[in-house]
């Protein structure tokens, strides 16, 4: 039971940080229609920023903070200077190119400013463990790391859910999502609006990669970070429906937790515990093709 | 479609913007037999994405035969003319073509995107290397059998695509690609852990006979290139080619006209596993080893394909060639362009796909195709202007 609860903590834990790379991916999807291969390269390079400025001294908390502006920058003039001149083709495989191509040059580009040597920074959160419950010699514990990543990615769904559906900027995104020519028409600036969209996705991806690279059970972190984490955060997306917000996360959860569970039990899968999320999400998607939570769309002939 | 017989009407496609068809392959062929060219080649009637046959002028003609000899000559002489290195490079764009080919069926001509053909390749790949490390086979036979296994795969992975589509298929194969390490890891346990070393050269028997070891690779590349891309195009010039079109553009229009779009689609993706599982036989000949050491290898080889068919021109037939021998060459030139900056080689790379994606939308081949159909616009309405004196 003990073994149990751990390992499911464990999952949710990792559960998590798949989660909020989801969101972002799904985020630049539901705003501009892309699939952003580049997504944790970029990650990645606000991991960096953020490891340079806690070594200038600055507290890890604003050292994210900050970094999240770069990104948040980065990511719209990345928008408005690669991908739409690209998207304007209307040739959605050349987006993918140009995202993959991005991918290649961010991460070679992250090992010639900062260099190929592992760096390790401090976590923002405080190290050591909440007992949750206790009988007998069994004890149930919880990292308070892992506490504190499912705060802060719960934060920031009620913050973008707050901010989509609440502020006139929100309704602004939507309606370009929905319709960019008919928005257009209607006086709203649809680029900026697309630059928007990329630079909030890059800021949420600048959070989850500070906060995996500084994870104390994390013995320091190269340019690879954030690729094998990109494959789950992309089954996760897929699962939870391209679309949903809340897909994301609870993809990003499910995977997590199929994930450790497999490692733990499933001996007969002993290398090959990858098997099992995708299993499941080939199955999810056999059932509902559009995800747990996606909209269905109707075809038109 | 518009009227393709108004000359210099705009007719508004806007394809795929919709997120739901998103990954939606290009149609390189709509622009080019828009308006006012579609004007010029009024013959033009088939469906778009399947290289039509209008009756050729004599001068074009003679410059396809010859321009054909030429490139025959050039690729029968260049194991020759080259270096060892060197050939060993034209063998890997020879390869991957094959493996481009196989997913611009799918792709391009076919509309499923698939991130997943690297594990096509990888089963190819070990398949071969099996059989010749275990077994002792001579090279040829593996690769039918990694041909037959791995068309079989793709069949099974084409029943559960019936229903997933899109994105979300591309998800799924992504899942694939990424899996195949870690079940090959389990499962093969070569020399040194993972990789499994071919025999050289003078220890297994080949159809291909008298030639050193770098022309023999080449050599084999080239004549299976030249075979599976022969089949690929009079596939996709007959009947079943333009069912795969017509599930590409339009599925629902497709079954009201009686094609049988499951069989399409499932077939279509068998096939186009069986290429990637040859291109993956033939790699073991020119790499020397199957190898699942790296957990995310045959994720960068789909992505490899994907890249080697849209900037060659998906939904062509040389382009997969041209884009495989685009992609090799590039790697090569910017690995030691920057002298002791190696690290930033992949971001050449990287922004030379991105230069290539916004100077040629539509793949080097779209590109050049437009360029004709211009030049020939020009002659025509010239021609025209000269033809019809009396109004």
């Amino acid at each position: 039971m003990q073994l149990f609860v751990s390992q499911l903590l464990n999952g949710i834990g990792s559960g998590v940080v798949y989660g909020s790379i989801a969101l972002a991916l799904v985020l630049i999807f539901r705003v501009t229609g892309i699939l952003n291969f580049a997504q944790g390269e970029m990650a990645l390079f606000s991991t960096y920023v953020t490891w340079k400025l806690t070594e200038q001294d600055i507290p890890v908390a604003w050292a994210i903070v900050l970094s999240m502006a770069v990104a948040f920058v980065a990511g719209a003039v990345i928008e408005r200077v690669l991908i739409r001149p690209v998207e304007e083709a209307r040739s959605p495989l050349n987006v993918v190119i140009v995202t993959l191509g991005l991918f290649l040059a961010i991460n070679s580009l992250v090992q010639l400013v900062f260099g190929t040597d592992p760096h390790s920074m401090d976590s923002p959160f405080p190290t050591g463990r909440f007992e949750l419950f206790s009988s007998g010699g069994d004890a149930i514990e919880v990292q308070k790391q892992t506490v504190g990543l499912i705060v802060v990615l719960i934060a920031e769904c009620v913050l973008l859910w707050l901010l989509l559906q609440r502020t006139r900027l929100g309704l602004r995104l939507r309606a370009v999502a929905s319709n960019p020519d008919s928005s257009r028409l209607m006086g709203i600036n649809a680029g900026a609006m697309l630059m928007v969209g990329w630079g909030l996705a890059a800021a949420i991806g600048a959070v989850a990669g500070s906060l995996v690279a500084s994870a104390p059970g994390q013995a320091g972190f190269d340019s690879s970070l954030m690729q094998g984490i990109l494959v789950y955060a992309f089954a996760a997306a897929a699962l939870g429906g391209f679309d949903s917000l809340m897909g994301a996360v609870v993809g990003g959860l499910v995977v997590g937790v199929a994930n450790a569970l497999t490692i733990q039990y499933v001996g007969a899968l002993d290398g090959i515990e990858v098997l099992l999320p995708l299993g499941l999400i080939l199955a999810v998607l056999l059932v509902r093709p559009n995800g747990l939570f996606g909209r269905t769309t109707v075809e038109r002939v | 479609m518009a009227d393709p017989t108004v000359p210099g009407t705009e007719p508004e496609t806007v394809p795929g913007t919709d997120p739901d068809h998103l990954l939606e392959p290009p149609r390189p062929d709509v622009e080019v037999s828009e308006g006012v060219e579609a004007a010029a080649q009024a013959e033009d009637t088939s469906v778009h994405g399947v290289p039509e046959v209008p009756p050729m002028p004599r001068p074009v003609f003679i410059a396809r035969v010859v321009i054909g000899a030429a490139l025959a000559f050039a690729a029968l002489y260049a194991p020759y003319y080259f270096q060892e290195d060197m050939n060993k490079v034209l063998a890997q764009a020879l390869y991957l073509a094959v493996a481009a080919m196989g997913l611009n069926l799918l792709t391009g001509f076919n509309g499923q995107v698939s991130i997943g053909h690297g594990a096509f390749f990888g089963v190819g790949a070990f398949t071969t290397a099996i059989l010749m490390v275990d077994h002792g086979w001579m090279f040829e036979p593996t690769i039918l059998v990694s041909a037959l296994l791995t068309g079989l795969f793709g069949l099974l992975v084409g029943f559960p695509a019936l229903r997933v589509r899109g994105l979300y298929l591309a998800l799924v194969t992504l899942g694939l690609a990424v899996a195949f390490p870690a079940v090959a890891k389990r499962f093969v346990h070569g020399s040194g852990g993972v990789a499994l070393v071919r025999p050289p050269r003078s220890e297994f028997g080949s159809l291909i006979d008298g030639v050193d070891d770098d022309q023999w690779k080449y050599a084999v590349c080239l004549v299976a290139v030249v075979l599976l891309f022969w089949a690929a195009r009079n596939l996709v010039q007959s009947r079943t080619g333009r069912a795969m079109v017509a599930v590409r553009d339009q599925e629902i229009a497709a079954t009201t006209v009686g094609v049988n779009l499951a069989a399409t689609k499932v077939w279509t993706f068998g096939l186009s596993a069986a290429y990637a599982g040859v291109a993956g036989s033939l790699s073991v000949m020119v790499e020397g080893f199957a190898d699942a050491t790296n957990p995310i290898i045959y994720f960068q080889r789909s992505i490899e394909f994907l890249v080697a068919m849209t900037i060659g021109g998906a939904a062509t037939i040389l382009g997969p060639l041209v884009g495989a021998l685009l992609v090799v060459l590039l790697r090569r030139n910017t690995s030691d362009l920057i002298e002791g900056k190696e690290v930033l080689s992949p971001a050449l790379f990287g922004a030379a796909l991105i230069a290539i994606v916004y100077v040629l939308p539509d793949g080097v081949v779209g590109g050049v195709k437009r360029l004709l159909a211009r030049l020939g616009r020009r002659e025509t309405s010239q021609r025209a202007q000269v033809g019809a004196p009396n109004t």
